[in-house]
């Protein structure tokens, strides 16, 4: 073995593509070949609905108009924001949980809980100054949401019931407890089917364009949070250790409960903020189905961002794109391509993701990074006892 | 062992001229190696000097950058390890690579699924086939047993049955002997003899200059890269492969000097132990290290050592007695507690607790300090200065690599230990818990590692040194406790013990031993 002393700065300027290669190699491929997988469904769907032209180019123009819905102008690039903000945070929710090897499927129910926490305390404030009401909205979000990310952390600490199980489970629990309020004690009287009164004041402002929030400024503080936390802190270094080798975690005096607790309390934080700009940013009331999947998507996010800060937010940019391009792929293919694609595309660029060991195999890729941790977490730690 | 016939023979396997290249590290600078059939070939060379490498290029774990590679004299093209048994090569890690929920058959049959027509595996027929296997060598080995379950030495076999059941004839075993207890590597020997008549062509590892003595009928020298030369064993010893090796003279017998024990700083007082099964295995231990000397546990690995020592830095909680750490009760304090107190832990399973592989140099040297000044300010961490004490590691204790930053994972094994002996040993404890401090090292740094702990002593640490090699408590114990069935059952002035009756009290506990444990009289 030799040890050089390389001209330091040109090994960086050739080092650095090849980092950066070996982390986005996978998610990149997955992409591409998720839109080759569409295209043959778009092409697929041609043959199979009648009295159409076959025409080789539909995918292409659908893909045009997709494109053209997410970033042709102001407008759709607002509207790409607001859908990419929410899986931004909760993105982090579950990747945040990735890092510490907890498999936070809840992050749903924690979205739920987060938007019903900040709507109660919106209408309750829905005439106060904004500088009180907006401050209190957001934090009762965040603090609901926390309250549903504690659960299932307790349990794996207390009884090392597994996350993937107890979030699973409070997913529903929370879908049960928002019919509940919004039906009940939240009812808008006087309102034909179930809705709570509209939040006023407590309402997120526009900031860009006709109706971009400010909840976009609240995502990227979290993510710069989220970074700071798990590189820049001795706890996010709790957090990483626990996650990488809970053994050497307690070797090293840590104490992974506790860890295991704190995490899975912030990822509810998170998604939980994430329900607020929701409610307080776009919808500014609830009803009693409150339907979104953010919490899912954001699981895909997390995977596609590789459980990084950075990563995430392309991740999301990309969903929050298909999510805003999508209706104007539908128009311009003249209904053809639903805007259902979208999930189909979203999808499949999980299952390449997940599969990848497949792909490295069979595309002979060397010198990229092996799996997302991610998913060998998973493998990992179920079935296991207890951290 | 190898007649005349054999050595004209030629090569089952040659490597020539292989180069591999890490980002800031010539890991093979061109290294040529041939192996015949019927020959046991030992490699030998300093931590980092490549071994490795140059295995896990033949396995196809890694692509070279120049050189080929012949079997039975034609170019073949290794890119996996699907290649690598395709030419009938096979290979024990250095680290093994178990899956440890699965059992034994599974493990055996990953990647080599016999089947029963298309869908159906059989089974049956791989767990009579598993069977025989370990039969002609003797072992009993139970198919659907979980490796977890197994002593690393039988888990050692199955990597070894492993190799053989995929029909190789190409054997690599990299560091096969490094977690062994010596009657294990005694049996291992035995196996590749035996190995070796039937005409396989065996690349041995090791660091144990005396076992690679034994077994090789060829051994050759890389250090930094290169071929520095080759021997047979009758023209050689072991202080010339050693200075080989390292470049310079070793000395291969430490100087322990005298000691000046001090107060007491480590008493365990009818401590009783439970393992992962929750069987009891250290059943009532009474002992006492104090400041100044090493006391030094021998026992044939799995009688209870390494829970007892678990148990004294807080990983493990004993199921009873009591533990003091300078006089005050630890018995319930976590690991943290106790590391403020002053206790170094050098793990026995670098990959379990001592290291994250995944994190960079760094991180690991800061990993039980990290929340502490200089390296936390608050809880911001001050990268400026973990990064001074990667360095002063890294320095100090000869850590080969090409920076503090690189993921740890990619450090040679001895490397990584070295790291963690660097992190235990700095700055002053009062107590370091040694539980196979140089496991893997070589006899360099082993060299260096023993003079690092006498020093330690000297400046007044207590030390407790557990090592399944004989000859390295021999050489560095002031008192030697024998543990035997999670008792102890003699202890003996370092100085002067017998090495023939510590072996006969390891292995049978002694006559006396199964009443009353000896007292560990100071
Ligand atoms: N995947 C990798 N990435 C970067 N560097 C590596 C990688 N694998 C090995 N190296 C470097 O190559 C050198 C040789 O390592 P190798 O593991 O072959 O040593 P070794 O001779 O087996 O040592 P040991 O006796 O300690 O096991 C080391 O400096 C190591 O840091
Ligand atoms: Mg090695």
């Amino acid at each position: 073995m030799t040890t050089e002393r390389p001209p330091s700065q040109g090994r960086r300027l050739v080092a650095l593509p090849a980092t950066v290669w070996a982390a986005v190699a996978l998610p990149f491929i997955s992409i591409v070949l998720a839109l080759l997988v569409g295209s043959i469904v778009i092409l697929a769907s041609e043959v199979i609905v009648p009295g159409h032209p076959f025409d080789v180019t539909l995918p292409v123009t659908a893909y045009a108009a997709l494109f053209e819905g997410a970033f042709g102008g102001l407008d759709p690039i607002v509207n790409t924001i607001r859908a990419a903000t929410p899986l931004v945070l909760a993105g982090l929710a579950v990747g945040l949980a990735f890092k510490a090897g907890l498999f936070n499927i809840g992050a749903q129910g924690q979205f739920l809980l987060g938007a019903l926490g900040s709507v109660t305390v919106g209408v309750a404030l829905n005439q106060a100054s904004p500088f009180i009401a907006i401050p209190a909205a957001l934090l009762a979000g965040m603090l609901a949401g926390a309250a549903w990310g504690f659960i299932p952390g307790f349990l794996k600490a207390i009884s090392g019931a597994h996350e993937v199980v107890t979030t699973i489970m409070l997913n529903y629990v929370a879908v049960s407890v928002i019919a509940w309020a919004v039906s009940g004690p939240l009812d808008q009287p006087g309102s034909p089917s179930p809705i709570t009164a509209q939040v006023g004041n407590a309402a997120l402002p526009v900031i860009i364009g006709r109706n971009g929030h400010l909840g976009v400024l609240v995502a990227l503080a979290a993510v710069l949070a989220v970074g700071w936390l798990l590189f820049r802190t001795t706890r996010g270094f709790e957090i990483r250790t626990v996650g990488a080798n809970p053994d050497a975690a307690r070797y090293a005096g840590m104490q992974p409960r506790l860890i295991v607790v704190l995490t899975m309390s912030l990822a509810g934080v998170l998604a939980g903020l994430a329900g607020a700009t929701v409610v307080l940013g776009v919808t500014h009331y609830m009803m009693a189905s409150f339907g979104t999947t953010v919490g899912f998507d954001s699981i895909a996010v997390a995977l596609l961002g590789r459980s990084s800060p950075v990563g995430i937010v392309f991740a999301a940019i990309l969903f929050g794109a298909m999510r805003a391009g999508a209706p104007l792929m539908q128009i311009q293919t003249g209904s053809l391509i639903p805007a259902e694609l979208v999930d189909v595309l979203q999808a499949t660029i999980l299952l390449f993701l997940a599969a990848h060991e497949v792909i490295r195999h069979i595309l002979k890729l060397r010198g990229v990074k092996a799996g997302l941790e991610t998913t060998d977490t998973i493998a990992r730690t179920y079935g296991r006892e207890s951290v | 062992m190898t007649s005349d016939v054999q050595v004209t023979q030629a090569p089952a396997l040659e490597m020539r001229g292989i180069t591999k290249r890490y980002p800031g590290v010539l890991a093979n600078a061109g290294i040529s190696l041939d192996v015949r059939p019927g020959e046991i070939h030992a490699l030998l060379g300093e931590n980092g000097a490549g071994k490795t490498t140059l295995m896990n290029i033949l396995y196809g774990l890694a692509r070279p950058d120049a050189g080929e590679i012949l079997v039975d004299g034609t170019p073949v093209e290794i890119t996996s390890p699907h290649d690598a048994i395709a030419h009938r090569i096979s290979m024990v890690h250095q680290h093994f690579m178990l899956v440890p929920v699965l059992s034994v058959s599974d493990n055996i049959l990953l990647g080599e699924e016999p089947m029963a027509g298309p869908i159906f595996l059989d089974r049956a027929r791989a767990h009579r086939r598993i069977r025989e296997l370990g039969k002609t060598f003797g072992w009993e080995i139970d198919p659907d047993q979980r490796v977890e379950s197994l002593s690393v030495g039988w888990q050692q076999r199955v990597e070894i049955l492993k190799a053989l059941y995929r029909n190789a004839r190409i054997l690599v075993l990299d560091e096969p002997t490094a977690v062994l207890t010596p009657q294990e590597t005694k049996e291992i020997f035995a196996v590749l003899r035996r190995l070796r008549a039937e005409g396989y062509a065996i690349i041995f590892i090791s660091h144990k200059l005396h076992e690679v003595l034994e077994i090789a009928d060829r051994i050759t020298v890389i250090r930094r890269g290169k071929v520095v030369g080759s021997r047979t064993p009758a023209a050689t010893n072991e202080e010339d492969l050693a200075e080989m090796m390292v470049g310079r003279e070793v000395n291969l017998t430490a100087d322990r000097g005298t000691s000046h024990p001090g107060e007491v700083i480590l008493r365990v007082e009818q401590v009783r132990v439970k393992d992962d099964r929750r069987s009891e295995v250290v059943q009532g231990v009474d002992l006492e290290v104090r400041s100044g000397e090493i006391l030094g546990i021998a026992g044939v690995a799995g009688n209870g050592q390494d829970e007892l020592v678990e148990a004294i830095v807080g990983l493990r909680r004993p199921s009873s007695g009591r533990i003091e750490l300078a006089g005050r009760d630890v018995t319930h304090a976590g690991p943290r507690q106790r590391h403020r107190l002053g206790v170094g832990f050098v793990p026995a399973d670098r990959h379990r607790f001592g290291l994250v592989l995944s994190f960079p140099l760094t991180d690991n040297f800061i990993l039980t300090d990290y929340y502490e000044p200089p390296y936390a300010r608050g809880i911001i961490r001050n990268e400026a200065a973990i990064d001074a004490r990667a360095r002063r590691g890294i320095r100090d204790y000869d850590v080969r690599t090409p920076s503090a930053t690189v993921t740890t994972g990619t450090l040679s094994g001895g490397n990584q230990q070295k790291l963690i002996v660097a992190r235990e040993f700095d700055g002053e404890q009062r107590l370091l818990v040694l539980d196979q401090p140089t496991r893997g090292l070589d006899v360099g740094s082993i060299e260096f590692i023993h003079g690092q702990t006498i020093a330690k002593r000297d400046a007044g640490t207590a030390i407790l040194l557990v090592s399944a090699e004989l000859d390295e408590v021999l050489e560095l114990s002031d008192r030697i406790a024998v543990i035997y069935r999670g008792q102890i059952v003699a202890v003996r002035d370092g100085r002067t013990a017998d090495k023939n009756e510590i072996g006969i009290l390891m292995a049978t506990g002694g006559s006396g031993a199964s009443g009353s444990p000896s007292s560990p009289a100071a």
